[in-house]
């Protein structure tokens, strides 16, 4: 009886079986794009990409820039609805929601998908307001309530102990990496399944950097993380499975994707052996 | 705690000694011409109390004018003028809010609509105040039957100030960092929330500039007046009355009253102080609401 521990190249033809083969252990999908593009007026970010990403792990998306790789998040919880002339074409199912079908709730999709940025992106609000308001746009109205999920959230961030004593001060006085924090801790508030993440260290100073790394690395096995870095040495400390983007033709592609170890490791495709080498890109 | 560097205290060093004389010059020049204007605001305000400020008491400010102004005070018109301006405010101000609000966060800058309105916007604020008065007294005194009335004069003045109070609203929300408005909707924020909660916060500096703006141009307002609401100095009884207002009055002392001087001179000095005031209410008041927003 063989496992196999491999990357898979993906091609237009190959589609991927049901459930994610991660070695050992096999995780059940929690989103799922097929042929997903998404075209900016005529000019394609990504073209035809068909990705499973496995329930509880940390997908990271590596590949240079502009290779679609942000806009495919941003596809994810219907951002790129906000983007004038923006069209996706494909399937995304994330568990039971057809993110696509019109009409799908958005609001209630953004409460189980959270997004952090590259740039920390506090509400010019105080810290505790920063957390409440999403709280109180989806209903959680008790004071009691709020201040729970604030201290809980805070906490789980590693934020609590620095700034419990000042929950009223404003969020943008904090440092970079606190606001990521904090940014972080407000999408947690709203106990979504999945996270996206783009590039968000690359904004940070080394040590705040690594903080938050640690606290990314932390929430495997509680919720679903697709984390877009450019840093390879972090997609390989931090990631379960690894989806490798490169610029063809003028449009992003997948080229290819599979666990961790196998893409770094053992690539199928040269263009992927040359990227994580540091031979290109 | 401020750890940036204070780069401010290097600009006294230099280090070439031609771009030293270069720079030398290029300072006195901005002084010359920062004093210059500083001086002419204050020749001007030096001259109104010289000439004003013996015939101002409370008395003047609250009783009736006698003797066509000479003599007397000026409670009508001040109550008139703040009617006046009351109307033309409590008009422009929803209008203006929401037309910028969709100039600015519901049509893209390249739609044709938006362009539009911004070109006639732009066009309207340039539009001088006479006009204004003309179509103000065909409009609103004829056309709606409302006769030379403070209504009237508020409306018109309405819209004299809805470019200024539109566009720079617009500029206000359109500087809003575009991350508040990602952030909130990847948080599954409604846009209402986003706007109110969000923008129009963060976009207050601009709306009180335009509030500001808008405010000195109607106080100012003389010409847009004589046509609408006319020049009776009698005490209002409602909107539907005719009012002077201070700018008018000024005007009817210094051209039309001989002997008025005295009395035009303290009426100009009540309206500097007006404006100064409510500018600076308004700045303390945008920085209060910010500083209230940022904590709450």
């Amino acid at each position: 009886m063989t496992t196999t521990v491999s990357s898979r190249i993906v091609s237009s033809r190959g589609v991927p079986s049901a459930a994610v083969s991660d070695g050992a252990l096999a995780r059940p999908v929690e989103i799922r794009t097929r042929s997903l593009s998404l075209i900016y007026g005529r000019k394609p970010a990504f073209l035809d990409v068909s990705l499973d990403v496995p329930r509880h792990g940390i997908t990271a998306l590596i590949g240079p820039s502009g290779c679609g790789k942000s806009s495919f998040l941003a596809s994810l919880n219907r951002l790129s609805d906000l983007l004038p002339g923006c069209r996706v074409e494909g399937e995304i199912h994330i568990g039971e929601i057809d993110v696509l079908d019109p009409a799908t709730d958005v609001v209630a999709l953004r409460r189980r998908v959270g997004m952090i940025f590259q740039k920390p992106n506090p509400f010019p609000l105080s810290i505790r307001r920063n957390i409440e308001l999403p709280l109180k746009e989806h209903g959680i109205r008790q004071r009691a309530e709020i201040d729970a999920i604030v201290e809980r959230t805070l906490t789980e961030v590693g934020l609590w102990p620095e700034v419990s004593d000042r929950l009223g001060s404003p969020a943008l006085a904090l440092s970079g990496g606190q606001q990521q924090r904090l940014c972080l801790a407000r999408a947690l508030a709203l106990t979504p399944e999945v996270i996206l993440l783009d590039e968000p260290c690359s904004a940070l100073d080394p040590i705040s950097s690594g903080v938050v790394e640690d606290l990314i690395a932390s929430l495997r096995g509680r919720y679903t993380v697709v984390i877009v870095t450019h840093n390879l040495a972090q997609a390989r400390r931090i990631a379960d499975r690894v989806a490798f983007f490169w610029l063809r033709d003028g449009a992003g592609r997948l080229i290819e994707e599979g666990p961790v170890d196998a893409v770094f490791d053992h690539p199928r495709d040269e263009l992927t052996a040359a990227y994580v080498r540091g031979a290109r890109g | 705690m401020d750890r940036s560097i204070p780069w401010a205290a290097l600009s006294g060093g230099r280090s070439s000694t031609s771009s030293r004389s270069a720079d030398r010059l290029a300072a006195t020049c901005v002084w010359i011409a920062a004093a210059a204007v500083s001086a002419v605001f204050f020749w001007l305000l030096s001259d109104l109390v010289r000439h004003g400020a013996g015939q101002l008491s409370w008395s003047f400010l609250v009783d009736a004018p006698s003797n066509a102004g000479r003599a007397g005070g000026i409670g009508p018109i001040v109550l008139s003028t703040a009617w006046i301006l009351a109307i033309a405010l409590g008009v422009s101000l929803p209008v203006g809010l929401g037309t910028a609000v969709l100039l600015a966060e519901v049509t893209s800058p390249e739609a044709i609509f938006g362009r539009l309105v911004r070109r006639s916007l732009d066009v309207l604020a340039g539009v001088p105040s006479i006009v204004f008065g003309l179509f103000g007294n065909a409009f609103f005194c004829v056309t709606l039957g409302l006769g030379f009335s403070i209504l009237a004069g508020g409306l018109t003045l309405a819209c004299m100030v809805l470019p200024i109070l539109i566009r720079s609203t617009e500029e206000g929300l359109r500087a809003v960092p575009a991350e508040y408005r990602l952030g909130g909707a990847a948080l599954g924020l409604g846009r209402f929330t986003i706007l109110t909660r969000l923008l129009l916060p963060a976009a207050t500096p601009g709306l009180v500039a335009g509030v500001v703006l808008g405010f000195g141009r109607a106080i100012a307002e003389t010409a847009a007046l004589i046509f609408t609401s006319g020049y009776v100095d009698r005490r209002p009884e409602s909107v539907f009355d005719s009012g002077r207002a201070l700018s008018i009055h000024i005007y009817d002392l210094a051209i039309n009253i001989p002997g008025g001087e005295r009395n035009a001179y303290a009426t100009a000095l009540v309206l500097v102080m007006i404006l100064l005031l409510t500018n600076s209410v308004a700045s303390w008041l945008g920085q209060r609401l910010r500083g209230q927003h940022l904590h709450s």
